[in-house]
């Protein structure tokens, strides 16, 4: 009761310091933290789309700590949603999301540049105007042609191997490699005709091109201090905070990059003094830290370890810290309709009918650690998602035998059939939903044989690799996908597009292969209209669902811990974590 | 239970009419390094065939090793340059002839935009992290060793001490118990007790210091001690339980021997007679053994510094497995097994000082 009463006073004089810093007129602070968008009072899931205790207080040193390492903190050698959320803080790319909590998010604001690009030449052509007076950490102005070389370096995949591949695919590169392979060419996609201009060429016409610009491989890099692999010991800073020390595997600190100007940057508080980040740290530790105030943040963001879900949700005053975000992620099973008798349309309905998805939600560990049951592919943070019903699971969402028998009939198998199933074997939710779909499935006669692949392998040589998988007859090959950023291209591209299938293995999408579906995707991704965009990825949801070659199952959930000592605490739904950008310190 | 002397396989008693030949000490410890770097070699093959052979015994190809070291959403361009740039196309003995060479002489590798030189011994470059071995074995090494050694006083003193007092009331309530306690400490697993340990006495009293706190000792050394000690008591915990009866079994035995009749009936101090004459005497086993358990420690004490987050050596081999990084893992396995054969060297030397009646070679 004390610490409460306690955090409440302190949250009362920071708001009320806040307050009078605004009407001072610094005017730095944009991020909309008044009214009925703050909160207070700790309670469970307040901070989903609400700011927790708001605050502009500065200074403190901010703990965050994760137990497994991610790729690289090169901004442009990096694919992990926690990386792209923490880079913010020592980089700044082309634009950003806005930073605020809910669907405010969505919204694609100026970084680096002034505003959001312009399209022209039916959207092949984007252009960027980038603010006055950015300087790097050492003091030096930052230039277009520093946001084209990094562009550029993050093509170089030999040396670089870990970041999205958007502009390889993407920019019209008439056959250029990247500033490694192809010294001293320049790239023939990226323009800039002044220092303050650049100017994006594509081979085909990209609407959402916006997102790609928000990517921290545009987080500019002064060529001359480029080391190649060994950038990410000290990426040169853009932003608010800057590398004072880097241990490979161990961790690194920030502290406060004197060159960073807050009239430039609309977008940041830049609160703590310094940031301490701790890697490899105990899974079970780290929960531990944070419920004892040692540490501030879990930066892995995907929510507190077994052990602990427990203790949180069954005491009061632990669940009142506690959150419920969406993770942005579909778990789902992929149906093979390369298959016998999968390739039948009515066999692969009896499947989606049968399936318990109440069993579903259960293996993943129910509706809070778990996630809700999914009626379609797009989550509902993704702009543009719409409720599904396509072969409903009865009622109760425990299955529609009687249709599911039906469709058997149909397709010609009135007592069910066997196939395999494949599942990633040291994961114990998949597992358990194996097993759940194997009970749930039998009642209308499938027999599935379960089998479990090594989770390292499992995209690149088995379920992913399309000879082993229909070679084998893996008919059900349980899925999982998150988006890249919350829009329907980021979301579906990469599950639902027939051409990223690799002969070669290593794609997401097992399962989904219609040509129909192919031109949906192309001509979603060319509208330059977001308003026009959006219902078009609803579209080729409801079509997808309805070739039965993807069983939803849950979207995912999961439930974090605030730290004590943390402020402005809110998720930041494009990356379905709290924010690490906005958050300070009592 | 008397231990036989484990790996050297010397009698601890030589009972022999005649007092043999020494043989030089320098000659012994030549000959057995270079039975040492013969070791080495043999251990260093097999775990290369591990990570070389078994992969293609279940039919992966080169690009499907190379797979696992590149982005999520590689083409087949990119996996065909990673398996150039990390040399996975070549014959088995090629490959680990490059690495074999390096270890002498050095190696280059392509950052992207220079040449950078690894100086020797270059235990190659990781696969994920694209930097070299040998550094962070070197900065790893301290953190393990400081664990190592630090509970390895810790159970040496505990468990002789423990062992000897049991021994001298054997069957009282203090033996009971002290072997008691012993049982549960080598029963429980430390990663269930460093985390408990870890709630109550640093989260919960704050007594010590939290997970993942290291201090070198350079830099602060009452800091790195207080930052030690809870890993360092749950560590001892688990080794001194056997320390502790093994020394109470040698106490036993050598205590009801004749001579130490003969040492009291002279009027020796019973301290004497115990340290001295008894404890002496029962020394060789836990001599041994305790050689073998550092050796191994020194290697990497993988479940304490996973529990505790200390960047070690055992850290550094549990991220190299888990992600298939094969140049972490030889470099950490050959690090590892040259602490245990230079262990096992020192131990065997050793004899000969504690027990005269042993002879080298």
């Amino acid at each position: 009761m004390k610490r409460r009463l306690a955090a409440g006073v302190a949250a009362g004089v920071a708001l009320t310091l806040g307050l009078s810093a605004c009407g001072g007129g610094t005017g730095e602070n944009k991020s909309d933290t008044s009214g009925n968008n703050a909160s207070t009072t700790a309670a469970f899931n307040v901070a989903v789309d609400k700011v927790f205790n708001p605050s502009d207080k500065k200074g403190g040193v901010m703990k965050f700590a994760i137990s497994s390492d991610w790729d690289s903190t090169d901004p442009g050698d990096t694919y992990y949603g926690l990386s792209w959320n923490l880079a913010r803080l020592y980089t700044r790319a082309l634009v950003m999301f806005k930073v605020a909590p809910g669907t405010a998010s969505n919204e694609v604001v100026g970084d680096l540049a002034e505003d959001v690009g312009t399209p022209s030449d039916g959207g092949k052509t984007w252009t960027y105007k980038l603010r006055e007076g950015l300087k790097y950490e050492d003091g030096t102005p930052i230039l277009a042609k520093d946001v084209e070389y990094a562009v550029s370096r993050s093509l170089e995949k030999a040396t670089l191997v870990n970041g999205p591949t958007y502009f390889d695919d993407f920019l019209d590169l008439k056959g250029y490699k990247g500033p490694y392979s192809d010294k001293g060419k320049d790239n023939p996609a990226i323009d800039t005709p002044d220092d303050r201009t650049i100017v994006f060429h594509l081979k085909k016409p990209y609407g959402g091109f916006d997102y790609f610009a928000q990517l921290p491989s545009t987080a500019p890099v002064p060529q001359a201090k480029d080391t190649g692999v060994k950038y990410k010991e000290h990426p040169v800073s853009s932003g608010p905070y800057m590398f004072k020390s880097y241990s490979a595997g161990k961790g690194f600190t920030l502290v406060r990059n004197p060159n960073w100007d807050p009239s430039t940057d609309p977008n940041r508080k830049a609160l703590p003094d310094q940031y301490d980040v701790a890697i490899g740290v105990n899974a079970d530790d780290v929960d531990n830290q944070i419920i004892a105030g040692t540490i501030q943040v879990d930066i892995a963001g995907t929510g507190v370890q077994p052990a602990a879900l427990g203790r949180v949700l069954g005491d009061p005053t632990l669940k009142a810290r506690a959150d419920n975000p969406y993770a942005l992620r579909l778990n789902y099973t992929s149906i093979n309709p390369k298959v016998a008798p999968l390739d039948n349309i009515e066999c692969r309905k009896a499947v989606m009918y049968a399936a318990d998805r109440t069993l579903y939600q259960q293996a993943y560990g129910g509706p809070l650690a778990g996630g809700d049951i999914a009626t379609g592919l797009l989550p509902p943070g993704i702009p543009g998602f719409q409720k599904l019903s396509v072969y409903p699971a009865g009622p109760d969402n425990k299955g529609d035998l009687a249709a599911a028998k039906d469709a058997l009939q149909k397709c010609g198998q009135p007592n069910g059939f066997a196939t395999n199933m494949a599942y990633r074997a040291e994961r114990p939710k998949e597992k358990a939903l194996a097993e759940a779909l194997q009970q749930s499935l039998g009642r209308v006669g499938i027999k599935l044989t379960l089998k479990g692949f090594p989770t390292g392998d499992y995209f690149s040589l088995y379920a992913g690799k399309p000879s082993y998988r229909n070679g084998n007859k893996l008919g059900l090959m349980s899925n999982s996908w998150g988006a890249d950023w919350n829009d329907g291209f980021g979301f579906l591209s990469q599950i639902c597009d027939g051409r990223v299938i690799r002969e070669t293995g290593g794609s997401s999408n097992l399962s989904v292969n219609i040509p129909e579906v192919n031109t949906m995707i192309d001509q979603a991704a060319a509208e330059t209209d977001v308003n026009k965009r959006n219902p078009m990825w609803a579209a080729i949801d409801k079509r997808v669902m309805e070739e039965a070659v993807i069983l939803p199952g849950v979207w995912a959930k999961q439930v974090s811990l605030r730290g004590t000592e943390t402020t402005n605490v809110f998720v930041n739904d494009q990356y379905g974590m709290y924010d690490y950008l906005a958050m300070g310190l009592k | 239970m008397k231990a036989s002397a484990a790996g050297a396989c010397r009698p601890a008693r030589v009972r022999q009419g005649r007092r043999p030949q020494p043989v030089s000490v320098v000659s012994y410890i030549i000959r057995r390094l270079i039975g040492a770097v013969l070791t080495l070699l043999v251990v260093s093959m097999i775990t290369f065939g591990i990570f070389y052979l078994v992969p293609r015994w279940v039919g992966a190809s080169a690009a499907d090793l190379a797979s696992r070291y590149v982005g999520r959403t590689a083409n087949a361009e990119q996996v065909a340059a990673a398996v150039k740039a990390l040399g996975l196309d070549k014959p088995f003995y090629v490959q680990f002839w490059t690495w074999l060479k390096a270890i002498f002489v050095g190696a280059d590798f392509n950052t992207g935009t220079s040449i950078e030189h690894c100086p020797a011994p270059c235990l190659g470059y990781s696969f994920i992290g694209r930097n070299p071995v040998w550094p962070d074995l070197l900065d790893r090494l301290p953190v393990t060793g400081s664990l190592a050694l630090g509970a390895a006083i810790i159970w040496l003193v505990s468990g002789v001490a423990i062992g000897v007092l049991s021994a001298l009331r054997r069957g009282s309530f203090f033996d009971r118990t002290a072997m008691g306690v012993a049982l549960a400490g080598v029963s429980l697993p430390i990663f269930w007790t460093g985390i408990v340990c870890l709630v109550i006495f640093s989260y919960g009293l704050g007594w010590t210091a939290p997970g993942g706190t290291y201090t070198p000792i350079e830099q602060n050394p009452a800091l790195w001690a207080y930052h030690l000690i809870l890993p360092w008591i749950t560590l001892a915990l688990l080794f001194s339980a056997a320390y502790a009866r093994l020394t109470r079994a040698g106490m036993l035995e050598t205590m009801g021997e004749d001579y130490i009749r003969t040492a009291r009936a002279k009027g020796l101090e019973e301290r004497t007679v115990v340290t001295r004459h008894g404890l002496r005497a029962a020394l060789t086993p836990i001599v041994t053994i305790f050689g073998l358990d550092l050796g191994l420690l020194l290697g990497g004490a993988v479940l304490t510094e996973s529990t505790f987050s200390l960047p070690g050596l055992g850290k550094y081999a549990i991220d190299g497995i888990i992600a298939s990084d094969m140049p972490k893992v030889m470099g950490v396995t050959l690090l590892a097994a040259f602490f245990v054969v230079v262990a096992n060297l020192i131990v065997d030397v050793l004899y000969a000082v504690i027990d005269p009646r042993v002879r080298l070679g």
